[in-house]
């Protein structure tokens, strides 16, 4: 059993709530569950929709085909009905509309009416979709109560009992009416998690004690923010909503030098303006984790939309050189794990580390069973209190073997704690001489290198053994990859090499990922972007060319259909 | 006690001649006078001939990027508010490049004291026109002379309601001193514009200059009327005034944020076991 649910409507119609409530059910009933949204640029109108696809079995992207629709505005009605599976109905309410279809494909339910009637209040419509959803899939809407009960309980009663007679009158209304309906929903049992890439970088945030966030409100980054802000009082951690991206990387940096744990994020616009503050991080040697959440662009771009196309920006951005490590999880539970390594590293070394995102990943919702909360590390490696204290000697940026001089917290101890952006001493004060200089690099830079180096993970393998398919990808592409090398392995040997540690590239010791691309008949790259970014990085540092590479860089994201009719014309027999 | 040789930092790099010698000297003796120790204290500066004063001092120092000094000193005393904060920074960081934060700087109300080395010109990038400069001033950059108005940092804080907002000069340090006391005092975010000749590129606003037009705000001005307090800051030409110009008790921003009223985010110690809840919510 494998379904896919589409809810289609104007913005401010509801299509967060039906889709949200639909999607939580799914999860808590014990089913896996891939959702994700495409909305455009506005508050109110417009067409935008809300995706969920379920099923017994694992999944990790979204299917091209829709099994059932539902129609919330006349666009609705058309742009979705090719999507349609053969078994395929789209649900949409003729009164409200305004229009009638008589095709078999089309289930009419009072969506307004019923609303009304059994739950006293038209605004409960979308709580009939639901139901009808249900209804239609075999499904008991008893445990709606429980989320009804979550959304609706601060307004009382009457109002969770009025939304789950709608709900029941939509259910009963397609159980009656939807002949054609062949959908059956399987039984499953224990309940799974839900939550989408933004989420799940905030959890790991505060899994790994962040203090201070402070950001520019940015699409697709802001859910970082609204989550880290929800737990403020709980969690002891300040949200600063900065009147910049600039400003944004300066408080952290401030914070981050005063002594705690700091964060920014953004998308591509806004790190653009933090760039120097990027660099600044780097020459002063203080640590700070940046969210960096793509959508497409150049300049504004398509600011909903999704896109891997600043891979090479967060590579290379900033003047000067030093440190940084870039992480691009493929999945809500490795934005979760790589959030919680990028504080350990970016502490441990004191550099800048980016976690690189994009709206696909920070707003598609996945089932887990769980997150392992036991692989969380923490270790504060601030020298504070009687330690510092009771320290003989100290210079903030004094020269070690490892290039890592400990940061101590201003005003815990007599020793003074000095940093510049102009190249300096070991104390960290202003210099400009040569040999000063070189060394100071040689520490900052070249000693740390290799040691940051050995902390990157291989690139996550799965498939067949001995491939001669190669699918190549970073990121968000994790689901989609995996699921066709699913598709394909039924005839051919193929494996998925996703990489989620980006820089500096894993060494090839612990695993031999260029070999195994060299030995593949044909490997390919598979970006949201137009110009291959990644299979360029790949060439620049391996020597590696990729021969055959698929880019989409319609700000729309990759599906696991579009995936491997792409693949269909390099490969034969898929 | 500290004294004045606990404060001796680098040889500064400053020219022979220079006012920032003077607000030197005053904030020296001013960290005496209050008994602060070098460690108590950070200073957070950005990019200009300012920017290189913590060097010359004894404390924890930020020198951060052009502009960015205000951001970095706000997100540290967000960390940490037990600790003094101080700026230093110049008219072109402070209003030129770094604008935009002085104005939400003052709006916050962070308990920051900021002191603007106001010399009407650029230093560092050798003499074009800053946003203190007066219109007509001819320079390299400006061979027309400057067209845009000249800002006046009092008016624009005064406007904003601005905690604190005082003018010294280079020439007076003995009151610059008690300026930077008061501010340093002063619970709510503190401007003080430190009038100061550029003697290698400001040929206009010069020592003399500032000396025969300056004079102290009279005995019995109540800096508490923001009303009087706009036309004092207003003034400007023949008749400079030098003092407190304005100051109210706008609450602070650190004491309005309910996660640090028991302790500053510094002290509160973080340990996983404080999870066990966190992922209930996705369920």
């Amino acid at each position: 059993m494998d379904y896919s649910i589409k809810i289609g409507g104007e913005a401010g119609q509801g299509i967060q709530t039906v889709g949200g409530t639909l999607a939580k059910l799914f999860a808590r009933s014990g089913y896996h569950v891939f959702s994700h949204q495409d909305y455009e640029s506005r508050i109110r109108g417009g067409h935008n929709f809300y995706q969920i696809r379920f099923s017994d079995k694992s999944i990790r992207a979204s299917r091209d085909g829709i099994d059932i629709v539902v129609a919330l505005d006349k666009e609705s009605m058309v742009a979705h009905e090719k999507e349609l599976t053969p078994e395929g109905i789209i649900i949409y309410d003729s009164s409200s509309l305004k229009e009638k279809r008589e095709a078999s494909h089309f289930l009419d339910i009072p969506f307004i009416d019923l609303a009304v009637e059994h739950g006293g209040n038209k605004i409960m419509a979308n709580s009939v979709a639901v139901g009808s959803v249900l209804g239609m899939l075999g499904m008991k809407p008893d445990n709606l109560l429980k989320i009804f009960q979550e959304t609706f309980g601060k307004k009382g009663e009457e109002i969770v009992d009025g939304n789950m007679k709608a709900a029941q009158a939509g259910h009963d209304h397609a159980l009656q009416h939807c002949e054609k309906c062949s959908f059956r929903a399987s039984d499953v049992s224990e309940a799974k998690m839900l939550i989408a890439g933004n989420d799940a970088i905030g959890i790991g945030a505060i899994a790994s004690g962040i203090k201070f966030y402070s950001a520019y409100p940015m699409t697709p980054s802001t859910g970082i923010m609204n989550y880290i802000a929800g737990r403020e009082a709980e969690y002891g951690i300040i949200v600063e909503q900065a009147e910049d991206e600039i400003s944004a990387i300066n408080m952290a940096l401030g914070a981050s030098f005063a002594g705690v744990r700091a964060m920014t994020g953004t998308s591509g616009g806004g790190f653009a303006l933090m760039v120097e503050g990027l660099s600044l991080a780097g020459m002063t040697e203080t640590p700070i984790v940046i969210a960096l959440g793509q959508r497409p662009g150049p300049a504004t771009g398509l600011p909903t939309r999704t896109e891997q196309g600043d891979l090479q920006f967060a590579l290379y951005s900033a003047h000067g050189e030093f440190p940084r490590v870039i992480f691009a999880p493929g999945t809500p539970e490795q934005a979760f794990h790589l959030t919680n390594k990028a504080f350990g590293i970016s502490e441990k070394y004191q550099i800048p580390v980016i976690i690189m995102t994009d709206q696909y990943l920070a707003d598609s919702q996945w089932t887990f069973d769980k997150f392992d909360l036991e692989r969380i590390h923490y270790s504060d490696q601030r020298l504070r209190g009687h330690v510092f204290r009771e320290l003989s000697e100290y210079k903030r940026h004094a020269f070690t073997e490892s290039g890592v001089t400990p940061l101590g917290v201003p005003g815990d101890s007599k020793h003074l704690v000095v940093t510049d952006s102009d190249e300096h001493d070991e104390e960290g004060h202003i210099i400009e001489d040569a040999e000063t200089r070189g060394k100071m690099l040689d520490k900052r830079l070249l000693k740390k290198m290799p040691h940051i180096r050995e902390e990157m993970s291989p690139p996550e393998f799965y498939g067949h053994e001995k491939p001669e398919i190669v699918l190549v990808g970073w990121g968000s592409t994790y689901g989609v990859i995996r699921e066709v090398v699913d598709i394909i392995n039924k005839n051919k040997k193929a494996a998925m090499l996703h990489f989620s540690e980006i820089h500096p590239l894993p060494e090839v010791e612990k695993f031999d990922y260029v070999e195994m691309l060299n030995n593949a008949s044909s490997a390919f790259c598979i970006e949201n972007n137009a110009t291959a970014q990644f299979a360029r990085y790949i060439r620049a540092e391996t020597g590696y060319e990729f021969k055959f590479r698929i880019n989409k860089f319609d700000g729309r994201p990759f599906t696991v259909d579009y995936l491997k009719g792409e693949l269909n014309a390099h490969v034969k027999g898929l | 006690m500290p004294t004045l040789k606990d404060y001796r930092g680098q040889q500064p790099a400053w020219c022979p001649g220079c006012g920032n010698f003077s607000i030197l000297k005053s904030f020296k003796d001013a960290m005496v006078e209050m008994d602060m120790e070098p460690h108590k204290f950070t200073i957070v500066s950005g990019i200009g001939q300012a920017a290189k004063f913590p060097h010359y001092v004894k404390c924890n120092v930020f020198n951060g990027l052009h502009g960015r000094a205000l951001p970095v000193a706000t997100g540290f005393r967000l960390a940490n508010h037990e600790h003094t904060v101080m700026v230093f920074t110049g008219d072109g960081d402070c209003y030129g490049e770094g604008g935009n934060h002085f104005l939400h700087a003052i709006r916050r109300n962070i308990n920051v004291k900021l002191f603007v080395h106001d010399n009407q010109i650029y230093g560092l990038t050798k003499g074009q026109a800053s946003p203190t400069s007066m219109e007509g001033m001819k320079t390299k950059n400006q061979p027309f002379g400057v067209f845009a108005e000249q800002l006046n940092p009092m008016t624009l804080a005064v406007a904003l309601d601005c905690s604190f907002v005082a003018r010294g000069f280079t020439g007076e340090t003995e009151h610059l001193k008690d300026l930077m006391n008061a501010a340093v005092n002063h619970r709510g975010f503190s401007l003080v514009d430190i009038l100061q000749p550029c003697v290698s590129f400001n040929k206009i606003n010069t020592h003399e200059w500032y000396k025969q037009r300056v004079y102290h705000i009279e005995p019995d001005y109540n800096p508490d009327d923001k009303e009087a307090a706009l036309r004092k800051a207003e003034e400007w030409g023949e008749r400079i005034p030098i003092g407190i110009i304005y100051r109210n008790n706008r609450p602070l921003y650190e004491e309005r944020i309910p996660v640090i009223k028991e302790q500053p985010l510094v002290r509160q110690l973080f340990d996983t076991s404080m999870l066990q809840d966190i992922l209930k919510e996705f369920y």
